[in-house]
């Protein structure tokens, strides 16, 4: 699980994380909505340590964060913009972060079959559009099967057949206990998957609720309407 | 970390920029030293390629190439590892296919058509130039966001390198040819990379005092083997200390 306490992240003038505190239980599929520039990104960035907050915690699995590298075991992520070295094939991609992880010996390669990554692993990383870049992304956060996963707008360039592999995919993992965050601007896709909505705008965490929470208050069954009417009620 | 620095390489040595630029200098080394049946001449003219060519596009093909690499940097770091190991790694493989590309373009046609002591040491200040500048562009890396702005960066400190530092060099010796600036000129020399790599060369050629102030200075001061150390061991400052910063603001930098 994931646990935030008062965290705030400024870029100068801009405070993209205003004092921010979020629990997340395992077992669960959490939403991470808003706006762009509402601070979705710096967030997910904060999590991976990539974006050093000025004030706050962040407590993965009981691990304090700050100055750690090794809780990062326990996370896969699969960034928005997938960019590898030109030169490198798909499958040398994959044998690298495996040798990155000497510690882990068991993968999960569902993805790479599912997805039908292995049937193009001798591709340079150049030659490859956008989407099946976005595979590669997915596969390698699956590969390890960590108790946490990160994924930074999953569907935003997958086929619908792709697409729906890995909600089913997600929903599998769900099931074995796993914590997923997830960022997506089409509502449409996290249908049927999110268990609790985070909506986030200017920094700030308007609401944070489970699904059925949000279905009883509008009243709306699709989580398209709910959000909307929801938002419509804030402001 | 060995792992990265291995991909970094299997990656960069397929790249089309590196093939070309070590053709480039393997073409000129070998025209360039067939002219002429005194080494010492060709060696000189493969000098001035060197400390024209090497520090600018080691920093250009660096930066732009750090600068493309974030979000796999972000990918790794994504992964349970160091952040200085990520950014140490990379420097390592890019710094080795630049230095491969160096051996390969000027090491070769040396060790064929011109085979004497001096061309060991054009080969070593060419190699120490690629690492000062790849460590130049790390840092040019982390101290600034946008790509853009960092390659600009990379050029300006390229040309003050390689063209502006002696024009000032001179405005200074002249304005002060009145005093005994000797000493502070040494000194001053140390601040530049490539002219340190020049003077590495000329104290081996008989030719140091013909070649301008500053190897003159430095055979009458300093004499080849001393002048030879100290200039070796400033570059050798001019590679771990960029390093060192890059590493120290890289820990606490966001991605």
């Amino acid at each position: 699980m994931i646990r935030i306490k008062e965290l705030t992240k400024t870029f100068g003038k801009f405070t993209a994380l205003n004092n921010i505190s979020l629990e997340l239980k395992t077992g669960s599929v959490v939403s991470l909505l808003g706006p762009n520039g509402s601070g979705k990104t710096t967030l997910i960035k904060s999590i991976l340590g990539l974006v050093i907050p000025e004030k706050g915690e962040i407590v993965i699995n009981g691990q304090p964060i700050k100055n750690n590298w090794e809780y990062r075991s326990q996370i896969g992520y699969m960034p928005q913009i997938g960019r590898y070295p030109d030169n490198m094939t798909i499958a040398q991609v994959i044998n690298m972060i495996k040798e990155v992880r000497a510690d882990v010996k068991a993968y999960d390669e569902d993805l790479i079959h599912g997805l039908g990554i292995n049937k193009v692993q001798n591709k340079t990383m150049r030659s490859l559009s956008g989407g099946t870049r976005q595979k590669v992304s997915a596969c390698l956060a699956f590969l390890f099967s960590p108790d946490i996963f990160i994924l930074d707008e999953p569907t935003a360039g997958l086929d619908p057949l792709s697409s729906e592999l890995l909600k089913e995919k997600i929903i599998a993992e769900k099931k074995k206990g796993k914590l997923f965050l997830i960022t997506s601007h089409v509502l449409s896709d996290l249908e049927g998957i999110t268990s609790n909505v985070v909506y986030l705008q200017d920094g700030n965490i308007v609401f944070y609720k489970t699904i059925e929470e949000i279905q009883t208050v509008t009243g709306e069954s699709r989580l398209n309407k709910a959000v909307a009417v929801l938002m419509q009620e804030i402001k | 970390m060995k792992t990265i620095i291995k991909y970094v390489t299997l990656d960069l040595v397929r790249n089309k920029i590196m093939i070309i630029y070590a053709l480039i200098l393997a073409a000129l080394s070998f025209s360039v030293l067939s002219i002429d049946s005194n080494s010492s001449k060709g060696l000189l003219s493969l000098l001035n390629v060197t400390l024209l060519f090497v520090p600018i596009i080691s920093i250009l093909f660096a930066t732009i190439y750090f600068f493309n690499s974030i979000e796999f940097i972000e990918l790794l770091l994504s992964q349970p590892v160091k952040r200085n190991k990520v950014l140490l790694a990379e420097y390592i493989g890019l710094a080795a296919t630049l230095c491969i590309a160096y051996t390969i373009g000027i090491g070769i046609p040396l060790a064929i058509l011109a085979p004497v002591y001096a061309s060991v040491v054009l080969l070593v200040s060419g190699l120490l130039l690629t690492l000062c500048f790849s460590a130049i562009a790390l840092l040019i890396f982390v101290l600034f966001k946008d790509k853009t702005k960092g390659i600009g960066a990379a050029i300006i400190t390229g040309l003050f390198f390689t063209l502006l530092f002696d024009g000032l060099l001179i405005i200074f010796i002249y304005s002060f040819s009145d005093y005994p600036i000797d000493k502070p000129i040494l000194g001053i020399i140390s601040f530049n990379p490539v002219d340190l790599a020049r003077i590495l060369m000329l104290l081996q050629l008989d030719v140091a005092v013909m070649m301008g102030y500053s190897g003159a200075l430095f055979k009458k001061f300093l004499g080849t083997a001393t002048g030879s150390v100290y200039t070796v061991v400033c570059m050798l400052f001019w590679v771990i200390v960029p390093l060192f910063i890059s590493l120290k603001i890289f820990k606490k930098r966001d991605l």
